[in-house]
């Protein structure tokens, strides 16, 4: 196992009596895509801020490759940054916007040349080195951002947001654009999000930041698949929640009483985030079947359809269950022959007990 | 409907309507008197009585004789020396109060910076002349400290009083301009020329300062052109090496008693600031166009 890149160890940071971020500790791999995800106000821009150089920690201690980085301005760290609003120099060129770090390194104008030529060629913006950088649309920006970065070849690449600012289908192209670009140059990046697709999509790994903390570092199948709690669960994803209550443990098995599907015994892995203090079950819409005809399935339970949402490849419908006062979702694949059923409507609903978590 | 109907409702009738109290001021007080001063400067006088014939002679004259040169050349010069002075000193107030002041105290202090225009600015000349005349503040600490064994004679009644007395007073007209241009610099760029590896004093030569050029451009104008024509201030403390171009004007209108050459001399400096100013203007076009 080589040595992580990044290793955060008992990071603070506070503002005044706000704690941005508390007790955060986290490795990242070299040459990963990894993202901080989380709700705004988690704290994960300030922890992108302390890995830069622009927030130094109220306790704690940041190495970059095996180094610390106390008392390492960031002009002097082996990191650049994509920012939010992309930061591009008005008063310059592409050109001069991309070779504005190597000039502050003060290499020889030949090979700055030929490195910004490269650099704006890896990021698909050949001949706009000459273009005033504010005739440029936010896609392009962006790039120039991107190749002004890459261009140091720097040991990480910090990406605070960089797609947030750009409409739905240029989002799309940018997320594989991205991707395509790590695989490529294989420096490790570390992208900022509040979206969960766009983590999902895109990262070798995810953490899942709460109230300045980490809630749970995985990779992405493990993130949807095996969430450690009610509020990751939710955050990544839709789930359906029923209450649980546990009535004994033995070995490997978990007997318990969940609300509308009755007494049950699981596996002690189906409490993936532990099987201390849970108090509800959940599982994904799309783990859930409404039969028809002479369908069967492991377990059926009865339910009435409350509400139906038609998205012509799928239709999400709202269930209500016995002993249970909210609906639950469950979304269906409208394959041939497949009727949507009204509001009002009987259902008989399939689920297994295998793709039920036990959750705090 | 007539068109002076349809005229009177359009904008272009309201728009005259609001500037109309401005603009009579402005013609009468302003515009009429200038187109009189062009015409004197065509003219001659003879004691009393003008010669309505016109005659480039006052031009001849001005731009000529050794004396006016001399006094035009050394009233760009101080009015430079002024601008540069003051940009100088005002850039640094202007970053202080932009870069470190916390936001909600930045109004209190540019309200604290135009405390000085409390006084009259005649009252603010008779100080200096305090404190840098021959038995004034200056010299009486450095006579009391032992460091000098008589008093200074060259800090007043010179070019050196002028400049240092219009800097002190124009300063915190060229704060504005440069605060505003600073505020207006995109933080993130500032942090991202950091990230990617320049030095404090780098990234403010790289960005920093390049992006507030259009500040300092307007405060270079707005100094520069009043401070050209300036008068009592060379008159009070300039002593006879410190008399400016203004004061030469002054003269030929009153005790040389030839106007004709007075307006001629105060069109051409008129002129040479016209050129001076749209340089600037032009050097200022230039970076914004840039930033944008």
């Amino acid at each position: 196992m080589t040595q992580p890149i990044i290793q955060l160890k008992g990071f603070d940071k506070f503002f005044g009596d706000f704690a941005a971020l508390s007790q955060v500790d986290l490795d990242i791999k070299t040459g990963e895509f990894f993202s901080l995800l989380g709700p705004s106000g988690c704290g994960k821009t300030t922890l992108l801020r302390s890995i830069a150089g622009f927030e130094t920690p109220s306790a704690g201690s940041l190495y970059i490759d095996g180094k610390t980085m106390e008392g390492v301005p960031a002009n002097k760290r082996p990191t650049n940054m994509v920012f939010q609003s992309y930061a591009i120099f008005p008063h310059m060129s592409v050109a001069e916007n991309v070779a504005y770090g190597l000039k502050a390194r003060r290499l020889p104008k030949a090979e700055i040349t030929t490195r910004v030529a490269e650099a704006i060629a890896m990021v698909g913006l050949e001949g706009f080195g000459g273009r005033a950088s504010h005739a440029l649309s936010g896609g392009q920006r962006q790039r120039v951002a991107l190749a002004r970065a890459l261009v140091l070849k720097p040991r990480v690449l910090l990406l605070d947001e960089p797609l947030s600012a750009l409409d739905k289908k240029l989002r799309e192209q940018m997320q594989s654009e991205l991707r395509r670009l790590q695989r490529a140059v294989g420096i490790t990046f570390v992208l900022v999000t509040h979206d969960q697709e766009e983590a999902l999509t895109m990262s070798d790994r995810i953490a899942v930041m709460f109230d300045g903390k980490i809630a749970q570092v995985a990779t992405p199948q493990a993130l949807y698949g095996q969430p450690c709690s009610r509020r990751v669960a939710n955050f990544i994803g839709m789930m359906n929640f029923l209450d649980a209550k546990i009535l004994s443990t033995s070995g490997d098995t978990v007997e318990v009483d969940v609300q509308s599907l009755g007494k049950l015994s699981l596996s002690l892995s189906q409490a993936t985030g532990g099987i201390e203090g849970c108090n509800s079950a959940g599982v994904r819409p799309e783990m859930l079947t409404i039969l028809t005809g002479s369908q069967t399935a492991e377990r059926e339970i009865e339910a009435v359809v409350s509400e139906v949402f038609y998205y012509g490849d799928m239709t999400y419908y709202d269930v209500r269950l016995p002993f249970k006062e909210e609906p639950i979702t469950i979304t269906m694949r409208n394959t041939a022959g497949r009727t949507v059923l009204a509001v009002g409507e009987n259902a008989r609903v399939g689920w297994s007990a295998s793709s039920l978590l036990l959750l705090r | 409907m007539t068109w002076f109907q349809k005229w009177r409702r359009g904008e272009g009738a309201q728009g005259l309507f609001l500037i109309s109290p401005t603009l009579a001021f402005t013609l009468l007080l302003l515009a009429v008197p200038l187109v009189l001063v062009v015409a004197l400067s065509f003219w001659t006088q003879d004691y009393l009585t003008l010669h309505r014939t016109f005659t480039m002679d006052n031009y001849k004259t001005a731009w000529s004789e050794p004396m006016y040169q001399y006094l035009m050349g050394r009233s760009l010069k101080i009015s430079m020396m002024v601008t540069a002075m003051t940009v100088l000193l005002a850039y640094p107030v202007a970053y202080f109060i932009s870069f470190y002041v916390p936001p909600k105290r930045k109004a209190m202090w540019i309200f604290l910076i135009t405390i000085p225009f409390w006084t009259s600015y005649l009252m603010r000349i008779f100080l200096w002349k305090v404190i840098l005349g021959y038995n004034g503040v200056v010299n009486g600490s450095l006579m009391g400290l032992g460091l000098i064994e008589e008093p200074l004679s060259f800090i007043l009644y010179n070019q050196n009083a002028v400049v240092l007395t219009l800097a002190h007073a124009w300063v915190p007209f060229a704060i504005l301009p440069i605060f505003v241009a600073l505020e207006r610099v995109d933080r993130s760029l500032i942090e991202a020329a950091e990230d990617l590896g320049d030095s404090k004093l780098r990234r403010f030569f790289r960005v920093t300062l390049p992006l507030s050029m259009p500040g300092v451009i307007a405060a270079t104008i707005i100094v520069f052109i009043p401070t050209i024509g300036d008068y009592v201030t060379p008159r009070l403390v300039g002593g006879p090496n410190g008399l400016m171009i203004a004061n030469m004007i002054e003269l030929q209108f009153k005790k040389a008693n030839n106007a004709p050459l007075g307006a001629a001399l105060a069109i051409s400096a008129m002129a040479i600031v016209t050129c001076v100013a749209l340089i600037f203007i032009w050097m200022n076009k230039k970076y914004i166009r840039g930033a944008k």
